[in-house]
């Protein structure tokens, strides 16, 4: 009885892990199928035979490579800034007693409901008279710090005993020491949870990148597959090539770093 | 760790740092910055070559931008000061970018060359460029609306040729229906999710839509009322079905003769090609609209995309050498065999490219009877309204007159802002 | 004696202030300038009338009171849009929530092996880029070629045009932003699952319950703050709906998955129509705003009852 009950219940993970998995398998095996045959009824799941054209058209003319690299850059800049930031704050609100701590907290988690959108007509004008339209500095600055990083940290941070941070200041180590020796390793696991989550935002972004970069050669990879979606619809195959492309990065990032991420995202889950 | 990580944060801080200072390039060639939308962006990049070959010293750079982009893309280039040096530019977007001062006067331009006349183009089409007797932009490719059809299903309503006046389109319309018997089927498809038919038999109807130098709406005129009582009245007979749900794929109803008639552009031509059963190809052909009366022809929309010339450029010279390049009929020819689009130039039409394909001949009789959509900014708000009313309309849910009625007082909103602006200056 | 004290612990206190100001500057200081200075300016506008002629000149910007929003209410287009989201986020939102919680009690199961293994794999979808996820999901949804449509013909049924009819539009934007979020849920109801006390269920199996009285006197109430939190994230996130239509379908066809931001986003950056773009920012924020305080007091209800 409770075996069969095993098997079901293990078909059953199987069948959802399958069509979960469906549309990135069918889009990474569509990516070295020969110009299409992706297209074909009843679909083909599997390529006839394997081309990687596609890619090689992607990176020679195309120029995938740039928008990688502006990706790229973007991507780990904001993360590492904003890592810095939300944990330095994070710190504070958790440890430190200064006048009106809770107040401005609810305050800052209360305008988590303000749709991000709001802002995006007067930050485009407000940059624009800073003259960051078109640089890469347009893009990372809204990135910069986040309420829900903050809110991470702090409820990661608070569960670290006061006991410890006391016994570093008797020691005569530096407020920043504190921070930076004590705080920050304790802290690791929802750092890299974090990180991760600001990596994969930021590369995932794709309506800011679009509206800051103005010149082609700025785009970061979903901005640029977007536009390139616009000219090959058709081309089912190249459009997967530079999907695969597109997504790889992240997920590589993710299935390595996959069992800090899960386990710092259940720690902050957890607490309220 | 610690060292890595602030090693790594100044370094990040240094590459976004010395990215913020202008890209220049070699001074020796020029370089010109060319927007294109969707696939004329790709497209176009197959006429640069011979561009570059027959001017030394200009490189042009194009810079593809998705459609459904374009609009807002040029606004924030035009606030962020990045605007390129050459643009295309959909020709109803003209009258606003003219507005924001953007793009240049191109009087001067025009008068120098020998190759960019005003007698070269359809004379509807070149007038969407003008604003206030000033060009602002050449007509790259045009487009228009026409008359897609069942030659098979006219022909056994009795009618051997399109039908040339509303009274004959209407006759069809109802024979064609007679057809059908009690058959759930349909003579037109007039969708009310497009402004484009009410428009337009408004505009074939002698209605100039707004009034007082566009600072009022004139739908509640008699040529527009009219107009509108006339198309109504194919929803009134179920000549045309009420609503958009029932036809899904066109080109399934169509082959279905589900409905004879349809109002749309020339890009369907390669889609009906593409899409309706190869036993129906040649029972399919396009028309001119129907006027009004006989010997009034029927008008269209004066559609299409120009090229501007942005007023921050710096390279006007060579972006009008482009211009001129892109104008003359050989490009004109080429671009249409790349992409599809309708030439401007009008003699680009006497190619055996044209003349021997009978689904663009309608096309070239209507651009000879296109007329612009009012030149101002807040145009597309408008059209919207339009579309809204005659929805509410076509659904019997507000008489014609009613309905008119309210399109005028929200479209006098739409216009309060103009108004206060004109009278201030 | 006693006044040395207090001084020390007054220095003390200062620099205590000064180091929590030295940690919060950077943070605040950006969320300042580049959220809350932009949602205020953002505020200011919704009473303006901003627009395209402004953006020519400045001069030409009038405050215009409440003209916006009262405009607002008599767009048929905004109320579309309405209904539209509250369509997204009232079958969407339940259901993404429901997902999530069928899947983390099954990895959750003692009897499910490579438990680990299937949560990285559930998870997967989230780290995806929309954009490229928009890109396939097109070709899923094919009428002709789509694995969608074809997974459906041997259940008999005929081709479906996912995103080109407008009463399958929706859905099939509901299915794919399920797809892409469940995972991530699923991880927080893990974490709460866990969370309960195995005694709990001892206690109630030496009682003599089932599993499913377990589950429904045990589980679900001891998850009801996880759920709490878990719907009302999900509820503010899909309020804000918009990468989804706006690279699937651009709110088509016939604007049935036309979105409030995807409006918002259309009337302020497409036609430049700030002011009114910015009134419906407001809107969205009230009603969010009324959607979180009823969740919060349904669930307080539903504790006290």
């Amino acid at each position: 009885m409770k075996k069969t009950l095993k098997t079901m219940l293990f078909l059953i993970t199987v069948f959802f892990a399958v069509a979960t998995l469906t549309p990135l398998l069918w889009m990474l095996s569509a990516s070295v199928m020969p110009a299409g045959q992706a297209s074909t009824y009843p679909p083909k799941f599997f390529p006839e035979s394997v081309t990687l054209d596609h890619y090689a058209v992607l990176f020679t003319r195309l120029d995938v490579l740039r928008y990688f690299i502006n990706s790229f850059l973007i991507s780990t800049a904001v993360t590492f800034i904003s890592l810095l930031f939300n944990s330095m704050a994070g710190y504070a609100f958790a440890k430190y007693r200064f006048p009106g701590r809770n107040r401005l907290f609810k305050l800052l988690i209360s305008t988590m409901v303000i749709p991000a959108q709001v802002t995006m007509l007067p930050l485009f004008l407000m940059l624009n008279k800073m003259g960051l339209i078109n640089t890469y500095l347009g893009v990372i600055i809204p990135g910069m710090a986040s309420i829900f990083g903050i809110f991470l940290i702090r409820q990661y941070a608070l569960s670290i005993p006061d006991s410890l941070i006391d016994a570093a200041r008797i020691d005569g180590a530096s407020d920043f020491r504190i921070y930076r020796s004590i705080i920050l390793p304790l802290c690791k696991p929802i750092l890299i949870t974090l990180a991760i989550f600001t990596f994969m935002g930021t590369w995932n972004d794709f309506l800011w990148p679009l509206i800051v970069m103005t010149d082609d050669s700025m785009y970061t990879l979903p901005v640029a597959l977007a536009n390139l979606a616009g000219e090959h619809v058709q081309d089912t195959e190249l459009m997967m090539a530079g999907s695969v492309i597109t997504i790889m990065p992240v997920m590589v990032l993710f299935l390595a770093l996959q069992k800090y991420y899960i386990s710092g995202l259940m720690a902050g889950a957890v607490k309220e | 760790m610690n060292k890595i990580f602030t090693y790594l944060i100044a370094s990040l801080l240094l590459i976004t740092l010395s990215q913020l200072g202008c890209r220049s390039s070699p001074s020796s060639e020029t370089v010109l910055i060319f927007w294109a939308m969707g696939a004329e962006g790709e497209n176009v990049q197959k006429l640069i070559p011979e561009f570059e070959r027959r001017n030394p010293g200009i490189k042009v750079k194009v810079q593809s931008i998705p459609w459904t982009a374009a609009h807002e893309k040029l606004l924030t280039a035009y606030a962020g000061n990045s605007t390129p040096d050459v643009s295309q530019l959909g020709n109803t977007w003209i009258p606003e970018f003219t507005l924001l001062n953007a793009i240049e006067n191109l009087n001067l331009w025009i008068e120098k060359s020998s190759l960019i006349k005003k007698e070269n183009y359809f004379e509807g089409i070149w007038k969407t460029n003008v604003i206030d007797d000033i060009p602002y932009g050449i007509p790259w490719y045009v487009d228009t609306r026409v008359m897609f059809y069942r030659k098979d299903i006219l022909e056994q309503a009795g009618y051997k040729n399109p039908p040339a006046t509303w009274d004959e389109w209407f006759d069809a319309s109802m024979k064609i229906k007679q057809l059908a018997g009690g058959k759930e089927k349909y003579a037109v498809l007039l969708p009310t999710n497009e402004w484009v038919p009410f428009v337009v038999a408004g505009l074939q109807n002698g209605s100039t839509l707004l009034k007082d130098g566009n600072r009022y709406g004139d739908f509640s005129g008699k040529e527009f009322t009219k107009a509108f009582e006339y198309i109504m009245r194919f929803y009134q007979k179920k000549l045309a079905p009420v609503g958009i749900t029932q036809v899904t794929n066109i080109y399934q109803g169509m082959a279905e003769g589900f409905f004879a008639m349809y109002i749309t552009g020339p890009w369907n031509i390669g889609e009906f090609q593409k899409r309706m059963p190869p036993a129906l190809q040649d029972k399919w052909i396009t028309a001119p609209l129907p006027g009004p009366e006989k010997n009034r022809p029927g008008v269209s929309l004066a559609g299409g995309a120009s090229l501007v010339i942005f007023r921050n450029s710096t390279k006007k010279e060579q972006a009008w050498k482009f211009i001129e390049y892109l104008s003359a009929v050989q490009q004109q020819l080429e671009f249409y065999k790349v992409t599809g689009n309708l030439p401007a130039v009008e003699e680009a039409w006497n190619d055996t490219l044209f003349r021997n394909n009978v689904y663009v001949k309608a096309f070239y009789e209507q651009f000879k009877h296109v007329v612009p959509t009012p030149k101002i900014p807040e145009w597309e708000q408008i059209a919207m309204k339009v579309q809204q009313y005659a929805e509410s309309a076509s659904a019997q849910k507000m008489s014609v007159n009613q309905a008119l009625a309210e399109l005028d007082k929200d479209v006098n909103i739409i216009l309060e802002k103009r108004r206060w602006m004109l009278n201030r200056k | 004696m006693y006044k040395g004290t207090r001084q020390i612990t007054n220095s003390f206190t200062k620099s205590f202030y000064s180091a929590a100001y030295f940690f919060l500057t950077p943070a605040l200081a950006a969320i300042f300038i580049f959220f809350f200075l932009p949602v205020i300016a953002a505020f200011v506008m919704s009473f303006t009338d901003f627009d395209i002629y402004s953006l020519g000149n400045i001069q030409y910007v009038r405050f215009v009171g409440f003209r916006n929003y009262l405009q607002l209410f008599n767009d048929p287009l905004f109320w579309q849009a309405l209904q539209n989201t509250f369509y997204f986020v009232l079958v969407g939102g339940p259901l993404s929530v429901a997902v999530s919680l069928g899947a983390a009690i099954l990895l959750n199961s003692k009897l499910v092996r490579f438990k680990s293994f299937f949560r990285v794999i559930y998870f997967a979808p989230v780290v995806t880029t929309l954009v490229a996820i928009a890109v396939v999901w097109r070709f899923v949804y094919h009428p002709r070629f789509g694995l969608l449509n074809y997974f459906l013909s041997f259940f008999g049924i005929n081709p479906i045009d996912w995103l080109g009819d407008p009463t399958y539009a929706m859905p099939a934007i509901i299915l794919l932003a399920v797809w892409k979020n469940f995972g991530y849920n699923m991880i927080i109801f893990i974490a709460g699952l866990q969370n309960i006390p195995d005694e709990l269920y001892e206690a109630a199996r030496i009682d003599g319950a089932n599993a499913r009285q377990q589950f429904l006197y045990i589980t679900i109430p001891m998850l009801a703050p996880t759920t709490l939190f878990v719907s009302i994230i999900t509820m503010i996130g899909y309020f804000q709906l918009f990468a989804e239509p706006y690279v699937m379908t651009q709110g088509g066809p016939l604007n049935s998955t036309l979105s409030i931001v995807l409006l918002m986003y259309q009337q302020g950056f497409r036609w430049w129509n700030m002011g009114y773009s910015a009134s419906l920012a407001f809107v969205l924020f009230v009603i969010i705003l009324i959607g979180s305080l009823v969740q919060f007091k349904l669930q307080k209800r539903g504790e006290e009852g």
